[in-house]
């Protein structure tokens, strides 16, 4: 026998947020004390249910409101019985039977049953279609009538009921709320912000029936429709029912323990059985029952107080409402009903759609309503949780925590500051301000490390900037110093994510996003292509480019202009042409009506008005006078501009025009972490302008003088020179490693003149000029690379790859018989 | 036969994180998208900002970020995110059965 058999086993009823909760606390105190089994109706592993609205909204995934995966319970010995429901309790026998059939004995046991949705007793509830807003299931189920569209109604609004309507209206539902009271969330709001709030939501396109009370739900087979008692008629496909919720009680009271509304606990969450507790929207504390998830919190760190033997006692919570309706900052706390010796202090901005309301009881805040700015929500709470005396804040109160405590002025770094320890930052994961700071001292100097190391703003976010500024208020200029991060999708850099990409030898886009813990589903529109060029970059010839990650020009091989059609540039060579290439883009430019023809900066022609179905068209017939891609819209080599040097040029002193040919060929089709050009004079007149390119070269009698890190953009920079060298192919040969190195080490969207300047010269120098160890190896990295990227993207298009990028998928003539084309 | 749905294609033609084109005659182009996790929205082709062809921005989530001067459009709503102002008509459309279907009177009206 193992020694687990020795442990007391303690069983859960309920894997929802309070049960895992619990146990977390548990082992954070003492891992080894218990033998833990969890058994939970639903088929899942552990998720945070108030986040079952941005599900429904289509803002997150059900893997990302997953609180513990598997191996959370794996690790940690917990048996999981998920998907079979505990359906009776033998106290006398310590037992707890299952759906299933399932027995198993308990030496401690842990209700956490949560609570259950009321259903209004009215005819036509149990039809099919309609249903509550509870769990993943109810989800699935409003996800799968939302695909089929129409109508949709909700009874209730309050929180739930107006999270599942806004769902309901982004899925493309036409949506019903229908709220018995004359105030939408009532027990939250008052009045005013009530009305706010309704008219906000009627201007997204919801109906909102205030005074409503629901007769029947009309339907046969299926729901059709909902009656009220006042005649009226609404139909509706999907009726859903969020008029509130009751604690789930049955089990506790088939088992003989003190119910009254909810299970009644003591201080330490033990009900009228010393050997079973509970925790929760099930329990019934000092009279008080909870719906909402921050008494989960209190409740359960009381709860693994008690069962290490260190009881705390729980006090019972005030509670504070955020709703989570993207786009409307609602925030409500504490009892603003007025009453004798109550006094409102209101502020109200009707342009920018602002108003706050704070309730003031013997000069102590108790109550606190703010629609449209609700950054001072948790500074209003916390002074009402500790009671505070606000006689001297009085004045200045209303206008928030800045000018009540700062003189006027608005630094949101001292309102963090000077919050509590135990204010709350993370209302999702109950996290407070002392345990964030905790994390951070101890190490986590990271938005990630912070997430992964207390919770805090992991879940639906709205913190981060709370977290952000704790970060920067606790580490001073260490966190401010650090480098920027890619974008919001993730708390690295760019060159933290290039390292990691490299050490750790990732292969694609999801794999990164994955393992550096991306907070978005599939990035945006500024790290997905960072990120397809850093993996093109680094797995030269094995990393297959995903399309979907380039910007339109770089996935078109074409510019993009502002009336959405193109414009197309065919490479010359260093500047020369001929007269059949003329001749081909003069028809080119007559067959598809181009209607402008332009002399690039560049020395080479720019067709404009090309429209993305001719495009691969136009390119076959350019690709038939022997031109290619100018990569005019690519992070890549765009031109070599030369002069014509010592073959014609009385002051020429090398072949400029020649050496520009042979580096334009020999570097087309790189893939860079920006646009890159390049230039050759002849002499130091320097007609080519070679001094304002990324790599130039000025030719002199003795040899070449090669330049880096020009821009002739929004600041003009003139190059640095790198080193004179006697011949062309030591030019070509540190062209190769100067462009590897920028290639390997600036950042996506960097132009060599930023990096070299971010750099600085001297670390170029050392890398290329004076380490021919570090030189070669990088020429022959580029050259090993450019054995791959030398495809002519004009060619394989006009070949037919890719062609649902040029053609419509369909066409909808509504005036002729057959439609769709 | 006219219905109240048009079938436009097989899903699989649409790029996942990508969008396809159907001009409608007399009226504007109306965008299809396929986003990372399968999901069809369709919205007229016109950016709220300048008119830029939504179909061939990046898709992400369920945005996708306008070609010309990055403005990020919500595909459920056509809503213009962030500090930006403004909204592109949505099409209702649905997957039966793989085919994609789009609205025929969402089509008319948003396009017309």
């Amino acid at each position: 026998m193992t020694h687990h058999i020795e442990r007391p086993h303690l069983v859960v009823i309920g894997n929802g947020m309070a049960g895992c909760r619990a146990v977390e606390e548990l082992l954070a105190r003492d891992p080894n004390r218990y033998r833990v089994t969890i058994f939970g109706a639903e088929p899942h592993v552990n998720y945070n249910r108030i986040m079952l609205s941005p599900v429904l909204a289509g803002e997150k995934t059900f893997d990302e409101i997953v609180i513990n995966p598997r191996d959370w319970y794996d690790g940690n010995g917990i048996e999981l019985v998920a998907g079979d429901s505990v359906t009776g309790i033998d106290r006398e026998a310590r037992t707890v039977t299952a759906a299933s059939g399932r027995s198993v004995s308990y030496d401690k046991l842990l209700i956490a049953t949560g609570s259950d949705p009321f259903i209004i007793p009215v005819p036509g509830k149990d039809l099919p279609g309609v249903i509550s807003f509870r769990d993943m299931k109810d989800v699935d189920a409003m996800l799968a009538a939302a695909e089929r569209g129409g109508d949709a109604v909700v009874i209730g609004g309050g929180l739930l009921g107006l999270e599942a309507a806004h769902g309901l209206t982004l899925r493309g539902m036409k949506v019903t709320v229908l709220h018995l009271m004359p105030t939408l969330m009532e027990r939250q709001l008052d009045e005013a912000a009530g009305w706010l709030l309704k008219s906000e939501l009627e201007s997204r396109g919801q109906t909102i029936l205030t005074g409503a009370d629901t007769a029947e739900i009309l339907g046969n087979t299926h729901v059709e429709g909902v009656k009220l008692k006042d005649g009226r008629v609404i139909p509706a496909s999907l009726v859903v029912m969020a008029v509130g919720i009751r604690p789930s009680t049955a089990l506790a009271r088939e088992a003989g323990l003190a119910v009254g509304r909810g299970i009644q606990v003591d201080d330490h969450m033990v009900t009228s059985d010393p050997d079973v507790l509970a925790v929760g929207e099930c329990v019934e504390h000092d009279g008080n029952v909870y719906g909402l998830v921050a008494p989960l919190w209190e409740m359960c760190r009381a709860l693994a107080d008690g069962l290490v033997e260190a009881p705390t006692g729980y006090r019972g919570s005030v509670t504070s409402t955020k709703l989570k309706v993207s786009g409307i900052d609602l925030f409500s706390a504490g009892d603003f009903s007025g009453g004798d010796g109550a006094e409102d202090i209101v502020l109200r901005d009707a342009s920018r759609g602002i108003y706050k309301r704070v309730v003031v009881k013997d000069d102590r805040i108790v109550g606190a309503v703010l629609y449209g700015d609700t950054a001072d929500g948790s500074w209003y709470f916390d002074l009402l949780k500790k009671q505070e005396d606000i006689s001297e804040l009085r004045d200045l109160l209303i206008f928030g925590q800045a000018f009540a405590q700062g003189g006027g002025q608005a630094d949101p770094k001292a309102a963090v500051a000077a919050l509590s320890d135990d204010a709350e930052i993370c209302g999702c994961n109950g996290v407070s301000k002392g345990q964030v700071v905790a994390c951070i001292e101890k190490g986590a100097c990271s938005l990630d490390a912070v997430r992964a190391g207390c919770k805090a703003s992991a879940s639906c976010g709205s913190c981060t900037g709370l977290v952000e500024t704790l970060l920067a208020v606790t580490l001073g200029d260490a966190v401010q110093s650090g480098p920027k991060t890619m974008c919001k999708c993730t708390s690295f850099g760019h060159d933290d994510v290039r390292r990691e990409i490299v050490a750790q030898g990732m292969r694609s886009i999801p794999e990164v996003m994955q393992k550096l813990h991306w907070s978005t589903p599939d990035g945006c529109s500024s790290c997905r292509p960072a990120l397809n060029y850093y993996l093109l970059c680094a797995l030269p010839g094995e990393y297959q480019d995903d399309q979907q990650s380039r910007f339109v020009n770089e996935r078109m091989h074409a510019n993009i202009q502002k009336d959405g059609t193109y414009s197309v540039v065919p490479r010359m060579w260093g500047g020369i042409t001929t007269p059949q290439e003329l001749r081909a883009i003069a028809d080119v430019v007559e067959k598809y009506d181009a209607p402008m023809v332009k002399v690039t900066g560049g020395q080479r022609l720019d067709i404009f008005g090309i429209r993305k179905e001719d495009l691969p068209a136009v390119w076959a017939d350019l690709n038939a006078a022997g031109m290619v891609s100018g990569h005019a819209y690519g992070k890549a080599l765009r031109t070599v501009k030369t002069c014509v040097g010592s073959e014609w040029c009385r002051f020429g002193t090398q072949d400029s025009t020649g050496l520009g040919v042979k580096l334009e060929r020999g570097f087309w089709g790189s893939w860079m972490p920006h646009k890159f050009k390049m230039a050759v004079s002849g002499c130091p007149r320097n007609c080519a302008e070679a001094t304002i390119k990324d790599f130039g070269v000025v030719c002199v009698d003795s040899g070449y003088e090669l330049h880096v890190g020009g821009n002739g953009g929004i600041h003009v920079r003139a190059t640095d020179l790198l080193v004179k060298v006697a011949t062309e192919e030591e030019s070509l040969h540190y062209a190769a490693a100067f462009v590897q190195l920028y290639r390997e080490e600036a950042r996506y969207l960097e132009r060599t003149a930023p990096w070299i300047e971010r750099v600085g010269l001297q670390y170029v120098k050392d890398r290329i000029v004076e380490d021919a160890e570090a030189r070669d190896a990088l020429a022959a990295r580029f050259w090993h690379s450019q054995t791959f990227s030398q495809d002519d993207p004009w060619a394989e298009r006009a070949a037919g790859q890719e062609r649902e990028q040029h053609a419509h998928m369909a066409a909808f003539k509504p005036m002729l018989q057959e439609e769709i084309a | 036969m006219i219905g109240e749905w048009l079938d436009i294609g097989w899903l699989q033609e649409i790029p996942v994180r990508g969008s396809r084109t159907v001009p409608v005659e007399g009226g504007e182009e109306i965008a299809v998208f396929r986003t990372g996790d399968d999901k069809v929205f369709a919205l007229v082709n016109r950016c709220p900002h300048k008119g830029g062809p939504l179909s061939q921005g990046i898709v992400h989530g369920h945005s996708v970020a306008c070609p010309l001067h990055n403005w990020n459009i919500a595909l459920a709503t056509g809503q213009a995110q962030g500090e930006d102002k403004g909204c592109t008509p949505v099409i209702p459309v649905k997957v039966s059965g793989g085919r994609v279907l789009i609205c025929r009177a969402g089509a008319l009206r948003a396009a017309a």
